[in-house]
């Protein structure tokens, strides 16, 4: 099998005409970015919240990803290492992005009045205006401005921290002579952002996505928003180890490696939907009118949108990927990639959509433009950091073990 | 009458079991079975197995459970005696549906794995008061028995090979 493989020094080359795609995404993001704004449509923050949120915690997924491969000490993902890595390296981009609109949405938000976070404004936690709402000020320990710039920067800390130092680690790998040492370095790194990464990815959850329903929560939404960032990070590494394969430039994946990454889309697939039904079924269940009315807007208002993440997400996976020859091709694995894609991406418009402006919405020209321009802005900066480096990461003490994976 | 007569060698390393095929094949001496205590990763290519049927097994059990659960939902609770869920009185089964999926999931668990263990036991005539048919006491313990289906003509040289790549029992 892959006893006798000859590793080469394969690298990807980010060429101009791979480039030019990008830049003409993210001048389609920036046409629809401008025309949002101009005329003044009322969901172009959202779009911008939505679509960043989306791809950061792809970053995010990336990330954890990796962790989670070190911490287990995992064989078999070493050969395709490199990219969930790259994909890490777009959250310093992320993290950027979401200061800038945060701020931006604060100011704007000051003069227009509509803030994409309801609890922004002041009045609601003020006993002597006619605002005030006793329900959000009870949730002033919490959601209040220091402890959440306090809270959004020590997320970005953390994750940006830890994306830095494992491509630091693993790129050093590459030239060094043990490499048992960095990975145990390495190890022991990812044991600490695990725990780091269960306790960020949950509150990053509540403070980007859950605050904007600020009247509403849930206890399974931490979970819930992992899941969906999770199977769409495998979905798109599926997409990157495909069409990298497909340039003849990861020959060292075989069918068990895609097997592998087939089973995690479909068993996160399934995960997602568990944790989507579980949140919703407790709530049609015990039918409490305040914890409701987050699932009666989507309902009314959402119907298309909100059961065909669930056909997408749901049904598409289990049924097309439910056999093993079907995670074994990589055509599949691409079209079903793109999918969940796809549908994660609706999932997270359903997730922000309905309480920045309520019912009245649409998706057009300018929500999926915006979605372009940042597709193309992490297309860009996770293909450059993968060509920064070998494909075939060396002196990785598991990495025999990776090309002689079988299963 | 056949007479092809049944050799079992018998090894107690899997690598070398595993070489023992290589040589039987490099003969063009076919291997019918091998039984092991645990799965040897690339076995069921070495000896040419065709792939286990017991996945699609698997779907048929895991459908048929699927339906049964709502059958007898739909009977108890909606058809027999409607019952007023979550107090929205729709006593229509896709509208009462949420209630009944963590029931049909269960129900699927179970017809598909309990499906699963009953076929596999059955396949394998594993079944209670049947007389196990033991080749060699540690068969499921430590060693490997590798079955070989030979004329009895080519007995005596097929015994020699397993000797010789390793065997340490070689039973008729």
């Amino acid at each position: 099998m892959g006893a006798n493989f000859n590793i080469t020094d394969k690298r990807y080359e980010f060429t101009q005409n791979s480039k030019l795609i990008s830049y003409v995404m993210i001048a389609i993001g920036m046409v629809a970015i401008i025309t949002s704004f101009v005329t003044h449509s009322h969901q172009a923050w959202s779009n911008l919240l939505i679509n960043n949120i989306f791809f950061m915690v792809i970053a995010l997924g990336g990330l954890f990803f990796l962790a989670v491969q070190y911490a287990a000490e995992v064989g078999w993902s070493v050969g395709i290492r490199r990219v969930p890595e790259a994909m890490a390296m777009y959250l310093p981009w992320g993290a950027a992005l979401m200061t800038i609109i945060l701020i931006g949405n604060y100011i704007a938000g000051h003069s227009s009045g509509h803030y994409l976070y309801h609890w922004w404004h002041h009045d609601l936690f003020n006993p002597e205006s006619p605002e005030f709402d006793h329900i959000i000020a009870g949730k002033s320990g919490f959601l209040n401005m220091p402890f959440f710039i306090a809270r959004v920067a020590f997320y970005f800390i953390v994750w940006i921290g830890f994306a830095m130092y494992f491509r630091k680690l693993s790129r050093q790998q590459d030239s060094a002579p043990n490499g048992s040492e960095l990975h145990l370095k390495m190890r022991s790194a990812s044991y600490k952002f695990l725990v780091l990464f269960a306790v960020t990815s949950s509150m990053m959850a509540w403070d980007f996505i859950m605050s904007i329903d600020t009247h509403w929560y849930s206890t399974l939404f931490g979970w819930y928003t992992f899941a969906s960032l999770f199977v769409s990070c495998i979905a798109v590494m599926a997409i990157m180890i495909v069409s990298m394969k497909r340039k003849g430039l990861m020959d060292h994946v075989n069918e068990h490696h895609l097997h592998n990454v087939g089973l995690f889309l479909f068993a996160f697939s399934v995960f997602w939907t568990y944790l989507w039904f579980s949140q919703f079924m407790l709530i049609w269940y015990s039918n409490i009118p305040e914890e409701v009315a987050y699932f009666m807007i989507r309902q009314d208002h959402y119907r298309a949108f909100w059961i065909a993440t669930f056909f997408i997400n749901f049904i598409a996976p289990l049924l097309l990927l439910m056999t093993r020859d079907a995670k074994r091709k990589p055509v599949l694995l691409l079209v079903i990639g793109a999918l969940v894609f796809v549908g994660h991406w609706m999932d997270f418009f359903q997730m922000i959509t309905p309480g920045v402006v309520g019912s009245e919405w649409h998706c057009g020209w300018m929500e999926i433009g915006t979605a372009v321009g940042f597709l193309g802005l992490f297309r860009y900066v996770a293909l450059n950091q993968i060509s920064k480096a070998a494909l075939v990461p060396r002196n990785d003490p598991f990495m025999e073990e990776s090309l002689q994976h079988t299963f | 009458m056949s007479h092809k007569k049944l050799i079992y060698g018998i090894f107690d390393d899997e690598d070398v079991l595993m070489r023992g095929i290589k040589t039987l094949k490099e003969h063009g001496i076919a291997v019918k079975d091998v039984i092991s205590p645990y799965p040897i990763h690339g076995l069921d290519s070495a000896i040419g197995l065709n792939r286990t049927r017991i996945s699609i097994c698997c779907f048929l059990y895991g459908i048929t459970g699927t339906c049964l659960a709502l059958l007898m939902m739909w009977y108890m609770n909606i058809f027999d005696w409607p019952m007023d869920i979550g107090g929205k009185p729709s006593f229509a089964l896709y509208k009462n549906l949420p209630a009944f999926i963590p029931v049909t999931f269960e129900s699927t668990v179970l017809c598909a794995a309990h499906g699963m263990v009953i076929t596999f036991y059955l396949r394998s005539k594993l079944l209670p008061g049947v007389e196990p048919h033991v080749i060699h006491p540690r068969q499921a313990d430590d060693y490997f028995v590798m079955s070989v289906e030979a004329d009895e003509n080519k007995v005596s040289t097929i015994e020699g090979m397993l000797k010789q790549s390793g065997a340490v029992e070689i039973k008729c």
